[in-house]
């Protein structure tokens, strides 16, 4: 058995790939659907040629693969630690789309989600005050 | 009818799903640690699990829920889903996987909840 403190802080070593590879994937998609272009009409034809489009960006292949980094650290996590802990403290991860949204993409954030981005991580910092597991605490 | 309906899915598969993806992991055990065998054993052990394909059915639905909404609804409907998923995820937690909420925890998951309603509509 991990003792307690050691599995605490595995936990917040493992939620940093959670937080990272989430919006990653996400922005990597994003980027690549957008050279994909938009989908017209549902004709099977026109919907293959948009998957075929889809699935040769290098971007799109990049995001997948984010995102699957991210569902298995998080999957990892989840054997650790609550789940009432591990789902508000991710929501960090609006803070880090913001961010990158702000650096990478050059997009304009909003004061309001900025404020947003604040009041989430005062909620994060009142949870981590909390023990991870409920085992932690026996 | 049918947009209620799709908020009512969209909640239900993201708490659903994830406490049911959180269950299985918890009877998978631990990750003790990080060679590739016992993380290949780890990930071949959860893909077993019942639980976790029940969980991986109700994030799908509630994917194709949220796709559906938008379809017809404004993505400001939507939001107030996203938010409230963090508060049923809460009780679900509490109820069915029997873990101990401590108000401090409520406190931080209502303010989160607050924070992501804020993010969404903000723009």
């Amino acid at each position: 058995m991990t003792s307690p403190r050691n599995l605490q802080s595995r936990t917040y070593a493992m939620l940093v790939p959670v937080i990272l590879f989430a919006p990653l994937g996400n922005v990597l998609l994003g980027k690549g659907m957008r050279q994909t272009g938009e989908l017209h009409s549902y004709s099977p034809a026109e919907v293959l040629a948009f998957f075929r489009s889809a699935f040769t960006s290098p971007w799109v292949w990049l995001g997948i693969a984010c995102l699957l980094m991210f569902l298995v650290s998080y999957m990892i996590v989840l054997s650790w630690a609550d789940y009432s802990f591990v789902m508000p403290v991710s929501a960090i991860t609006y803070g880090v789309a913001a961010l990158m949204g702000h650096w990478l993409l050059g997009e304009i954030v909003t004061p309001q989600r900025w404020l947003g981005v604040a009041v989430i991580c005062f909620g994060v910092a009142l949870v981590t005050r909390t023990p991870s597991s409920s085992r932690v605490q026996e | 009818m049918r947009t209620t309906l799709c908020l009512v899915l969209i909640v239900l598969g993201t708490s659903g799903g994830e406490v049911a993806v959180a269950h299985a992991m918890k009877q998978v055990g631990e990750v003790q640690g990080f060679a590739l065998k016992s993380l290949l054993r780890f990930l071949r052990r959860a893909l077993g699990q019942p639980w976790f394909w029940v969980g991986v059915a109700l994030l799908a639905l509630n994917f194709f829920a949220l796709l559906a909404l938008l379809s017809w609804a404004n993505v400001s409907f939507v939001i107030p889903a996203t938010a409230l998923s963090y508060v049923t995820g809460a009780f679900a937690a509490r109820l069915m996987l029997g873990e101990r909420l401590t108000p401090l925890r409520w406190a931080g998951i209502l303010l989160v909840a607050a924070g992501v309603a804020m993010v969404t509509f903000g723009g």
